[in-house]
């Protein structure tokens, strides 16, 4: 790829001004981080103004960033009693309905990410925002912008529970008819709610409350160590351009 | 006179035509469609919140089970994710592994896109023509990471082992013997480079028997020709990306535009249709095959003269050998650690994208520092395809939906996720 990130950068910035928080390229894609009220009108000039030219969006997807940055496990002080247990934490996958973590009132827990393709300049850019709300996220649809959201959005509600104003057709997609929750929330257990299966004497299909156990023996652990200062892996790339920088 | 109203039904969920699980709810006026609306997610199975509890390297095997006819591209996009935001590169040699495994898969999943969209359009020869050839795919899967379909031979620094010296042979039975098995190991008596080589220069003549069958065939020109009809503005509009896009005129291609692994050293084309229906599809699709055909030999010629290493020495990522861990005390700490947690990637997010066969296969993750993915997601070219179905199949006949189906080379392995 050519790499026309930097101008593309400078072209955002003197085309949005204040509006929008545009990071530095990173990893080859810039990405900016635009208002929710500010998303439509965004997404339009950067559909229809010609140095920009993104006439396709490739991909949209949600992200829930409860718990970003948390690890299981402690490993960088012992006590007393020795290093701490990786076997107890609450991450992804690790508890069931009953025991799930709290939501919390954390801030800006529901991003979605949209990535955009201009096929004449030949460059991509990643286009996010936050919810305002976490308890009923609603983010303008970009459906009448780019035809190709309405899956992907219906997906991210299906998924995250995100509603997207003014879509057309806001159903779930992926998950079973009739199914309760966001799985891909970060508080939903990855082992589910209900099961499914036939049963003979009833003669049609049940649904019962989840048997199995949470099963997930890696502790999730952040390393900050050493083990990066390697040539080969250049830790400089600084966290400027993520996403994330603003739940921190 | 009786009341005429629109009635809808079932296309699926288990029907031949919908190549897997796909119920696709049609109101129809006759035998127009008037709408189509697809219910998908009948093979969902999770795996972007799977892979948010594992270590990076576990999830590699699902990639496989995304698009599970073109497997090695799946995992080529979420290996590359990783190693993008690790910022390391791969050697060389394991870069011209993969530009040609990659290549392999175009042709085994076309092969497979050719045949059942044959079957389905009542074209039975050429089913068993393609899956003649499919099978020596197959057996390079095979030969190079000792399975068939779900290879898992990608791996973030590398590919997991070089190509094997020998070929496996086709054993005596009482059917095979003698001459006839002879004929059939005829082609791997060497090593798989050889083996891949033979294949690679006999496949256009393969592929010229295909299109004997189809190309000027009076009912596959007429199932196909002006069926399906997607405008160059509004494939963008709906996200279609692959011969979708190229089909109707649109000349990109990530192996050229945006080129990754060694693909900016390969001297290939880029074939590109005119009308935008399913006959121009088909032929994009098999010149696409010949050209994989080119680009294969080109890395089986550069794969010869050098050899070296398939995976980078960095065991902060890559487990040291069995060697190397049983006399040095650093690497077996390494390997245990690696095996027992694996490896932190930096904090950060990228977007990976591939040229798979079915079109743009992308890979978006996040990482906040830890051993495991914080959300990785997956943009399947089918699933952008597929939510165009209600507008390619509105005010055409009931059996072209069948047609449709074959064209937009639906896998609901990476449609479902």
């Amino acid at each position: 790829m050519i790499d026309m990130s930097n101008s593309l950068s400078d072209q955002l910035e003197a085309c949005f001004g204040e509006r929008i928080t545009v990071s530095d390229p990173d990893r080859g894609m810039v990405t900016i981080q635009v208002p929710v009220d500010e998303w439509l009108e965004v997404a339009q000039t950067l559909r229809d103004d010609p140095r920009f030219a993104f006439g396709q969006l490739t991909d949209l997807c949600g992200v829930d960033f409860l718990g970003y940055g948390q690890e299981e496990w402690e490993t960088s002080e012992a006590t007393s009693e020795g290093f701490s247990r990786g076997v107890e934490g609450l991450g992804p996958g690790r508890f069931d309905w009953k025991s799930r973590p709290e939501a919390g009132d954390a801030e800006q827990r529901f991003g979605v990410v949209a990535h955009l393709l201009s096929h004449s300049q030949n460059m991509r850019l990643r286009m996010a925002t936050f919810a305002a709300d976490e308890g009923l996220p609603i983010v303008p649809s970009l459906v009448e912008i780019w035809n190709s959201a309405n899956w992907y959005e219906r997906e991210t509600f299906d998924l995250f529970g995100i509603i997207f104003e003014g879509h057309p057709d806001l159903r779930r997609i992926l998950t079973d008819y009739g199914f309760t929750g966001h799985p891909f929330r970060k508080d939903f257990p990855l082992i589910g709610n209900v099961t499914v299966r036939y049963d003979e004497e009833k003669g049609r299909v049940v649904y019962e409350p989840v048997e199995i156990e949470p099963r997930v023996l890696v502790p999730r652990v952040i390393r900050e160590d050493s083990r990066y200062n390697s040539d080969d892996i250049d830790r400089a790339a600084d966290d400027a351009g993520s996403l994330a920088s603003g739940t921190e | 006179m009786a009341e005429i109203r629109n009635y809808t039904m079932n296309f699926g969920p288990q029907h031949p035509a919908a190549h897997g699980v796909l119920r696709l709810v049609l109101e129809l006026d006759g035998e127009t469609v008037v709408r189509a609306d697809p219910h998908i997610g009948l093979l969902h199975r999770g795996t972007e919140k799977l892979a948010e509890s594992k270590p990076f390297n576990h999830s590699i095997g699902y990639m496989d089970r995304m698009d599970y006819v073109s497997m090695m591209c799946s995992e080529h996009a979420y290996v590359r994710a990783i190693e993008q935001l690790l910022g390391i590169e791969p050697p060389k040699r394991a870069q011209y592994i993969r530009t040609m495994f990659d290549e392999i898969t175009r042709i085994g999943n076309h092969m497979l896109w050719i045949g059942s969209s044959g079957i389905d359009l009542g074209a039975m020869t050429v089913f068993l023509y393609a899956f003649r050839e499919r099978e020596q795919t197959i057996d390079m899967y095979e030969a190079v990471s000792g399975t068939r379909m779900h290879a898992n031979y990608y791996r973030p620094g590398g590919v997991y082992r070089d190509l094997p010296d020998t070929m496996p042979k086709y054993e005596e039975t009482p059917w095979t013997k003698g001459k006839k098995l002879k004929q059939r190991n005829e082609w791997r008596e060497g090593s798989l480079l050889d083996f891949i080589e033979a294949f690679a220069r006999d496949f256009p003549s393969k592929v010229d028997e295909y299109e004997t069958l189809l190309t000027e065939n009076r009912i596959w020109k007429q199932r196909t020709v002006g069926i399906g009809v997607l405008s160059p503005e509004r494939a963008l509009q709906l996200g279609c990306t692959g011969p979708m896009l190229r089909g109707s005129g649109i000349e990109w291609d990530l192996r050229k535009k945006q080129p990754y692994a060694a693909y900016d050293e390969m001297d290939f084309d880029i074939p590109v249709g005119v009308n935008g229906d399913c006959y121009d599809r088909y032929l994009v699709r098999v010149e696409e095959m010949r050209q994989s055909a080119r680009i294969i030999l080109q890395c089986v010629d550069w794969l010869r003269a050098n050899p070296g290493r398939v995976m980078l020495k960095n065991f902060k990522v890559i487990p040291p050998t069995r060697e190397e861990m049983k006399d040095d005390m650093e690497a077996l700490i390494h390997h245990f650690k690696l095996f027992t947690e694996g490896y932190s990637v930096p904090k950060g997010q990228t977007y990976a994208a591939v040229e798979a066969p079915k079109g743009e296969f992308g890979c978006y993750l996040v990482s906040d520092g830890a051993n495991k993915p914080f959300r990785v997601h997956l943009r399947a070219p089918g699933f952008a395809h597929l939510s165009a179905m209600n507008e390619l199949a509105s005010g055409h006949m009931l059996a072209d939906v069948v047609a449709l189906m074959g064209t937009l080379d639906i896998v609901f392995g990476e449609v479902d996720r």
